[in-house]
């Protein structure tokens, strides 16, 4: 059943090779979206029972960044028909392929229990996204695929240097391949230190990059500024949560081992600079969709820095995944209906966006309140109570150095929204027949819902989920789970002397 | 005996390497270093496995026939022949290998090995090999040497990875060598994107996004 998740996406993206019809092919998205959510949605029910060694299965951790994933997959594919049909020039084939065959990896990588197969899964998101990235086919668009293909597959080979050391500290501590997650949790005492400490350190750099953690993210405000808002929203929520989940199996393997104090002071000094670095870019940012990019580097940055406070923190940066991601893509969407409307996505141009497109510009407001941590939306949650976790459990410093950012970037952000969705109108704009209809804003109004419905209320499922998650990252590997029989046996060896 | 020679032999493809101008050249060496690496694990008395033969075979071809073959069509297609005015010069690049190597030895003396296995030069030569491709890749300008040296440090991980092949499961190794494969072909459509929108494959062109 749950290899469903992954063969749909993929079968999906063969058949749109195979169609020639654009309007056909094109709805595939949508209905392989909400098929893939359904899907998830009744796998998901199981997620405690997870074979000890598996090499694929959904545990908690896996399925809550599914299910953020999936939910913006679908959003995206409502958008995507209405998007597309207002790019008649540009290849719609293989546009539709590659964001399908993204949907399948990413169900791979969720599911894998190998670290080699998680591996194998990153670095095929990476190649099907570079073909996204070059949507538009023009100069600017081919240096941001140079610079998202060769960093990223740099960072990536990092990785797999990485996951290579981790398996050799697994080889000196006696433990035989197959190499489940589980099996290395469950052995984590036996692991040698320094090959695990030096493979965390690779792993963080390789999936860092992929996440765009400063200073390796040199690829993204190019990558995000120069693609279509779409592919922007997918990339900012979706391949960033894959390789934050990819770092976060081997993180939870560290901290099984005993080695949790040191990645998390890893985490928070990369979290921290993340944060810094944004803020720098953020001031004077003339582009609307590079600032989001940077936004984007900050939002990474909380989410590793969530995990480097530990504890109730965890818990909450996995929350503050979902958030971001409902949120990234009410922002990216709308930003690329502005783009669209006044052919431009920089200051100058685009101002008072509020007067033509209404709609996008007040989604587009909306969106930057929500993501800056105003309150009732989903991501004021998530950062308020990572910074009151970090503030009560003695890291008064980061914690203060966190609020202080945060109110910096609210601040910064603030001076290009305001001008671009309120300011006066320039003279030198340009008018485009581009429009707002239902179709290509009753998408991001679904997103923004959510994201404010998370921020109201977390039904009591989906908080198991998160607890579930958050244990695994607390070192302890998943129950197995016991037939009776088993049960049976167990005691009765037990039982006996 | 022979794997110390090979390994040796490895290390010094690397010099040369970073010592090339003609982009052909560094394809080669590059190509002859995978072949190098496929031959590694036969030396090492691994033949016998009959799973560890077949990913051998496998890594000998993709690297010594069909990634070359991508390389050298990109470089007819976009007439690139030499390396002209690399951002490190070839003196100062040799010298760096050279540092790197030494750190590499000095870096892999701190990493214990497991105890009753024969020493090696493994971990050394992965980590030099490792640093020669990252030094290719931040110096050079053409987009094609930049992909010799993303395979370069490709091979660094692979070195490594003999380490622990008696125990990689062959999906995992396969997947690898896949995604290898497909990236350097990927990375050729877009050199070629890049020559029809360019005219030139120098990277320095690729500068217009900043901040």
């Amino acid at each position: 059943m749950a290899l469903l998740l992954i063969l749909l996406p993929l079968v999906a993206a063969a058949l749109a090779v195979l169609i020639k019809d654009s309007t056909l092919r094109v709805r595939l998205l949508p209905a392989t979206g909400a098929l893939h959510l359904a899907l998830l949605l009744f796998v998901l029910r199981s997620w405690r029972e997870l074979p000890h060694n598996a090499w694929l299965g959904l545990d908690a951790l896996g399925g809550w960044v599914l299910l953020v994933v999936s939910v913006l997959f679908l959003i995206c594919a409502l958008y995507a028909p209405s998007y597309l049909s207002l790019r008649p020039d540009r290849d719609h084939r293989v546009f539709t392929v590659c964001i399908l065959a993204f949907l399948g990896l990413a169900s791979l990588l969720a599911l894998a229990r190998h670290p080699g197969v998680v591996w194998v899964a990153m670095e095929t998101t990476t190649l099907v996204t570079a073909p996204l990235v070059y949507f538009n086919r023009n100069r600017r668009s081919i240096e941001a695929t140079w610079k998202y293909l060769v960093l990223g597959s740099v960072g990536i080979a990092l990785a797999l240097l990485g996951t290579l050391f981790v398996a050799y500290s697994a080889h000196m501590g006696g433990l035989e391949e197959p190499l489940h997650f589980s099996r290395l949790m469950a052995a984590g005492a036996s692991l040698s230190r320094p090959w695990l400490r030096a493979g965390f350190v690779l792993v963080l750099v390789g999936y860092g990059t992929k996440m765009g953690l400063a200073p390796l993210h040199s690829w993204k405000p190019d990558a995000y500024g120069e693609t279509p808002g779409i592919v922007g929203a997918l990339l900012a929520g979706g391949v960033t949560s894959c390789a934050f989940l990819a770092l976060l199996r081997i993180y939870a393997v560290v901290v099984a081992a005993g080695e949790g104090p040191f990645a998390r002071e890893l985490l928070l000094g990369f979290g921290l600079l993340s944060m810094v670095w944004a803020l720098v870019f953020m001031v004077g940012q003339v582009d609307f969709k590079r600032l989001l990019a940077y936004s984007s580097v900050e939002h990474m940055g909380i989410l590793v820095f969530g995990i480097g406070i530990g504890g109730l923190a965890a818990r909450f940066a996995l929350f503050h995944l979902a958030a971001n991601a409902l949120v990234k893509s009410v922002l990216f969407l709308s930003a690329g209906n502005i783009h669209r409307s006044y052919a431009s996505k920089q200051l100058p141009q685009v101002t008072g966006a509020i007067r033509r497109t209404p709609v996008s510009a007040g989604l587009f407001f909306l969106g930057f309140l929500a993501i800056t941590g105003l309150p009732p939306f989903a991501p004021f949650i998530s950062e308020f109570q990572i910074a009151s976790a970090a503030l009560t459990t003695g890291h008064l410093a980061s914690g203060a150095a966190f609020l202080v950012l945060l109110g910096g970037i609210f601040l910064t952000m603030s001076d290009t929204v305001m001008q671009v969705v309120f300011g006066v109108p320039s003279p030198q704009r340009i008018r485009t027949p581009y429009k707002d209809t239902f179709a290509t804003t009753a998408p991001l109004v679904l997103a923004m819902v959510l994201a404010l419905a998370l921020g109201i209320h977390l039904p009591a499922p989906l908080r198991a989920l998160l607890e579930g998650a958050s244990s695994a990252l607390e070192g302890k590997p998943p129950v197995p789970v016991v037939s009776l029989t088993g049960v049976a046996q167990v005691v009765q060896t037990e039982v006996r002397p | 005996m022979f794997t110390d020679f090979l390994i040796a032999l490895t290390m010094l493809t690397n010099f040369t390497l970073v010592a090339t101008s003609r982009v052909n050249k560094a394809i080669q060496l590059a190509v002859f270093q995978g072949i190098l690496l496929g031959l590694i694990p036969i030396a090492m008395g691994l033949g016998k496995h009959l799973h560890i033969l077949l990913v051998a075979a496998a890594a000998i071809a993709v690297k010594g026939w069909l990634i070359p073959f991508l390389l050298r069509r990109a470089v007819t297609q976009a007439h690139i022949y030499r390396e002209v005015d690399p951002y490190v010069g070839y003196t100062v690049s040799l010298l760096l290998c050279a540092a790197g190597t030494g750190l590499s030895l000095m870096l892999a003396h701190s990493l214990p090995l497991k105890p009753g296995s024969t020493p090696t030069f493994l971990v050394p030569a992965a980590l030099a090999t490792l640093f020669t491709g990252f030094l290719l890749l931040v110096s050079r300008r053409k987009a094609l040497t930049q992909v010799v040296g993303y395979l370069v440090l490709e091979n660094g991980i692979y070195l490594f990875g003999l380490l622990l092949v008696e125990d990689m499961p062959v999906l995992v190794e396969t997947g690898i060598l896949l995604d290898l494969f497909v990236g350097v072909f990927v990375m050729g459509i877009v050199i070629n994107h890049i020559h029809v929108a360019f005219d030139s494959t120098d990277t320095s062109y690729l500068a217009e996004l900043k901040d």
